[in-house]
């Protein structure tokens, strides 16, 4: 009984997955739960797998051995269940903001109209209504990201996949979209998860941070900040809960930082 | 280039190429070097005849079907050569040793494949634009963004939606850059061609003025036939540049 309801709980488990790349160990014996409706971010040290996780959840590479379960299936590939938002945006450049919003449902086959219509909506939702014609080399960092995104929202997986999604976007761009992201997570019921390597950022966008090491990979925590998850948006920097989690993660990941 | 404060349009040398060869040609220093506006006047009286019209369009059939075969060909197989590991490594040793071969040692060998007609002239034009394509097409898609590809995966693309929808365009701008190449080639293929295998088209109006020694008209056809390729040229280059304004930010 205790167990069917964790798994409708979880949209995406992982258990005892590893992989490897050659005599190379990515990830050894990794178990990690994705609560449904919630953030969660992978959070750790470059080289620690993080992103090596988030590419077999998508099903872009396999696992060596171990099992993926989004919404309680094993995962063999990409499916329609997930989508992925990508570090370099990954946007096509001979190809309009609206065709690129549009192109997950393209390749689902979606007719153009009803495609069209459904991106329109989307890019309006991330700001961009007025650039459905322009080219990605006509936006900014922020904007191109903008982009990936309405084109993983207008496909309506169930799962959004986010590898270090504001990494190549400036200091004013990036907490503009963690504010954003607070929204998104609390208005769509979507699971995130969310790979980044900011301290700051895990703390101030996630329901639960994973905290991943290197050397081999495997998960050494999993942080679940409750105080201040509900405050207002600009007070949780100033929050104490929000710093103390903050300064522990740092205390911890500081001996892997050379 | 400026002159005396003056902006040159590109190739006004060639102004000054012309007046030499319109003095040397004047100065009748030998039969080989007819004045140029000698040669234009026979231009103009040999191109409404039905002999230099036949001789086109001859060569021009053959260049079309040569080079569109080379493309068609070309394209798809240098992507894929680019998308796949097996198949770039049985091939592309072969790509390679053609791009370099002398070609023409091969056209009697075609000869006695295909025969004296059409069909041996257009193998010779493809074979002469082929191999650049293909490798120019193979670079392109071997450059390509990664995170396109994945992205394309992860949104369910099927092999055939990836090919058309990202890799071949992906690789554009390379594949112009190959098409205008094997253009340039293929003008070499199809005179070759048509000077070996069988004497048509033009390969025949050369053969025909050089052995009567007609030098004004035998540089009159070549001047034709110089102007056509550099015109085919220019516009892929022209492409070419239109579509690497948004391959120079690929990286974004």
């Amino acid at each position: 009984m205790s167990e069917t309801k964790q798994i409708s709980e979880n949209a995406v488990e992982v258990r005892n997955v590893f992989k490897n790349y050659g005599d190379v160990e990515a990830l050894r014996d990794l178990t990690l739960q994705f609560p449904k409706g919630q953030l969660t971010s992978l959070l750790g040290p470059s080289g620690c797998g993080k992103t090596t996780l988030l590419k077999i959840i998508a099903g872009l590479i396999p696992a060596t051995s171990g099992e993926v379960l989004v919404n309680g299936k094993p995962v063999t590939g990409p499916g329609p269940d997930r989508a992925f938002v990508f570090q370099d945006f990954a946007l096509l450049p001979w190809a309009t903001v609206l065709r690129n919003v549009a192109f997950g449902l393209e390749l689902r086959g979606v007719p153009k109209p009803q495609r069209e219509e459904i991106a329109v909506k989307y890019i309006k939702d991330v700001g961009l209504s007025g650039f459905e014609q322009s080219y990605p080399h006509e936006l900014s960092g922020g904007m191109r990201q903008r982009v990936g995104l309405a084109r993983a929202l207008s496909v309506d997986a169930q799962v959004l996949l986010m590898d270090e999604p504001f990494s190549a976007v400036d200091e004013q761009t990036r907490r503009k979209f963690q504010e954003d992201l607070l929204s998104l997570v609390q208005n769509e019921n979507k699971t995130f998860l969310f790979v980044t390597h900011s301290i700051e950022e895990a703390v101030y966008v996630s329901d639960q941070i994973a905290i991943l090491l290197p050397r081999p990979s495997r998960v050494s925590e999993i942080i679940r900040p409750t105080g201040f998850r509900n405050k207002d948006k600009d007070s949780i920097r100033r929050d104490a809960e929000y710093l103390d989690i903050v300064d522990k993660i740092w205390a911890s990941l500081r001996t892997y930082v050379e | 280039m400026k002159l005396f404060g003056y902006e040159l349009p590109q190739m006004s040398s060639l102004i000054l190429w012309g007046l030499l060869w319109e003095i040397v040609g004047r100065l009748q220093i030998t039969f080989f070097i007819p004045a140029l506006s000698d040669i234009f006047v026979t231009l103009l009286e040999i191109s409404t005849t039905k002999v230099f019209l036949t001789a086109l369009s001859d060569t021009g059939y053959a260049f079309l079907l040569g080079t569109v075969s080379a493309i068609v060909i070309g394209i798809p197989l240098g992507i894929l050569m680019g998308k796949n590991r097996l198949v770039d490594e049985l091939l592309l040793p072969w790509v390679n040793m053609f791009l370099s071969a002398p070609l023409t040692a091969l056209v009697p060998v075609l000869m006695v494949l295909f025969g004296f007609g059409l069909q041996a002239i257009v193998i010779t034009t493809a074979l002469f634009a082929i191999w650049i394509i293909v490798l120019n097409a193979r670079a392109g898609v071997m450059q390509i963004n990664r995170s396109l590809v994945e992205m394309a995966h992860s949104f369910g693309a099927t092999p055939k939606d990836a090919f058309f929808k990202i890799y071949f365009w992906a690789a554009l701008p390379e594949i112009l850059g190959g098409v205008r190449i094997g253009f340039i080639r293929a003008v070499k293929g199809v005179i070759i061609g048509q000077l070996l295998i069988s004497i048509v088209g033009f390969g025949a109006l050369f053969e025909l003025y050089s052995s009567n020694f007609l030098m004004k008209h035998f540089w009159a056809v070549l001047i034709v036939l110089f102007s056509l390729a550099f015109i085919l040229a220019e516009i892929l280059a022209y492409l070419e540049k239109r579509v690497s304004y948004y391959a120079s930010r690929r990286a974004a």
